[in-house]
């Protein structure tokens, strides 16, 4: 490395070291450089490798822009504070938009909730497909507040809005034969990136025992927080069945069929030793990987003891008597 | 070196302050100092094989520092881990002795923690070079642990775990192919 100082140094100096000698200012240089391009490389590369700072950022701890104003509390509501709705938006699983919890958000452009039908068929007397500003006019829209835990150990509080799955399911009609509800999701890789890498079985499908979709807290959501749902929480229609794990709420509904048969689910599919079909949430029976008895309710630093069936364990137990919820988790 | 190694530790501080880890931050601190510890343990582990195929030295004058923020990212890790479930050895032994993925992440910390004590010239007396160096083959074990425990962490995108392991692989392909050969070499210049 050159001294750009050089010039500047008496011509002496250099004479009072033996010939070939090194030079220590020139040394102390030399190592100050590379102490700061090693220490720099280092630092910095490990920073770029590790660091996804979360969208939510400074703003996610500031005041909630969008709460919803208060109004009384429904027979399904809990009253507990609910997840700001930065939070919500910004923290998600919705893997056709990328793996990790910020990509959602990021990616949510590219999925357009406008137009959007959603095909009902299988054991139904009324087989359609129905435009959503159409399905969504069908039902008087109401407010849950619900709980909703992810079978990675994290819960939110959500204010759905929207219109309960009974009532879609009763309007279609179904046949005797109807026993199951299976839900598929958007295919489209245009409109939904991450199905270009083969993560899991593209189309994303969902499923319920026919009277748990009937039962009254299974519910149909196309908004959030008083709002049109985002993208990234599954617009322009999902699911919410807050007594099972987040994954059985699929997000981004196309069509919803009504089967004899139980559904081949997605994650039941990627990893039946894991994620079973009923998804029941379960403090008793651990995930493989870590328990299932706390969770972090977002927004707190400390963990909570997770309730059988999410806490609605009054609502949803009876749907299960005789069960061997651990068998069939 | 070791300034910028800690550079990641103070961001990770700022970040918590400033509430850039995103709505679920312990989750998000744990993965980004197991990344870190992983990462560094790669690193020191790239010394030997970049000195000895390039020739230059000062690889060899790094490892160790590489190898000890190594240790003390893994000990971070641990350390959120504890905290994130309020630091219950009840817990913690269910963990490590039910869950292979908590077994295997533990053992290779346990592992590390030999090698981070005798990481001193004394020690290197003490214990002989030859048994120095054999003890400190540890390091392969715990690196295999870690990059197992990262692949069973994920849980479905494998791609990050499987670069971590394609690269693990490579450096043993390095280490063997600039392997010193012949009588003697061995025992003068082998070491992890």
């Amino acid at each position: 490395m050159t001294d750009p100082h050089e010039p500047e140094t008496p011509p002496t100096e250099p004479r009072l070291l033996p010939e070939g000698a090194p030079n220590p200012r020139r040394e102390f240089l030399r190592s100050a450089a590379l102490f700061t391009v090693t220490a720099g490389a280092l630092g910095g590369g490990l920073e770029l490798l590790t660091r996804r700072p979360g969208a939510g950022s400074a703003e996610a701890q500031g005041a909630d822009p969008f709460a919803r104003p208060a109004r009384p509390l429904g027979p399904y509501d809990t009253a507990e504070p609910v997840t700001p709705y930065r939070q919500a938006t910004t923290y998600n699983n919705f893997y056709e938009l990328g793996t990790d919890k910020a990509d959602p958000a990021r990616l949510a452009g590219s999925l357009k909730p406008r137009p959007w039908t959603v095909r009902i068929d299988g054991e139904v007397r009324k087989p359609q497909t129905v435009d959503i500003d159409t399905l969504q006019s069908w039902f008087p829209l109401e407010d849950r507040i619900y709980r909703m835990r992810c079978v990675e150990g994290w819960s939110m509080v959500m204010p759905w809005l929207g219109f309960p799955l009974a009532a879609l399911i009763r309007r279609m009609e179904p046949t005797g034969k109807a026993k199951y509800v299976q839900f598929t999701a958007l295919l489209d890789p245009k409109q939904l990136p991450g199905q270009r890498q083969p993560i899991l079985k593209w189309p994303y499908v969902e499923g319920l025992r026919l009277d748990e979709a009937l039962h009254p807290l299974a519910f149909m959501a196309v908004g959030l927080h008083g709002r049109v749902l985002p993208g990234q929480n599954g617009a322009p229609l999902r699911l919410a069945v807050p007594w099972k794990y987040g994954f059985k709420s699929i997000k981004s509904i196309v069509r919803i069929t009504l089967t004899e048969k139980q559904p081949q689910t997605t994650w039941a599919l990627a990893a039946p030793q894991e994620y079973g079909f009923y998804a029941n949430v379960n403090p008793a029976v651990p995930h493989p990987r870590w328990s299932q008895a706390t969770e972090r309710r977002i927004g707190e630093l400390g963990r909570r003891k997770t309730l059988p069936f999410n806490g609605y364990a009054e609502q949803v137990a009876g749907l299960y008597r005789g069960m061997d919820l651990r068998r069939l988790f | 070196m070791v300034t910028g190694g800690l550079l990641p530790a103070a961001m990770l501080v700022l970040d918590a302050f400033t509430g850039a880890l995103g709505a679920n931050p312990i989750q998000r601190a744990t993965q980004q100092s197991g990344l870190l510890a992983l990462a560094l343990l790669l690193l020191s582990l790239a010394c030997t094989p970049l000195r000895r195929l390039s020739g230059w030295t000062w690889p060899a004058r790094v490892r160790k520092s590489l190898g000890l923020l190594a240790f003390g990212y893994a000990a971070l890790h641990l350390l959120i881990y504890l905290l994130d479930h309020g630091f219950s050895p009840a817990q913690m032994a269910e963990d490590v002795l039910e869950r292979p993925f908590i077994t295997a992440g533990f053992t290779a910390l346990l592992l590390l923690v030999p090698l981070a004590l005798t990481s001193t010239p004394r020690a290197v007396r003490r214990l002989g070079f030859a048994r120095w160096t054999r003890l400190h083959q540890l390091v392969y074990v715990s690196v295999g642990l870690a990059t197992l425990h990262y692949y069973w962490g994920v849980k479905r995108d494998h791609t990050p775990p499987l670069v971590a392991a394609a690269i693990l692989a490579g450096l043993f392909l390095a280490r063997w192919w600039g392997r010193p050969r012949g009588r003697g070499a061995r025992s003068s210049r082998a070491g992890p």
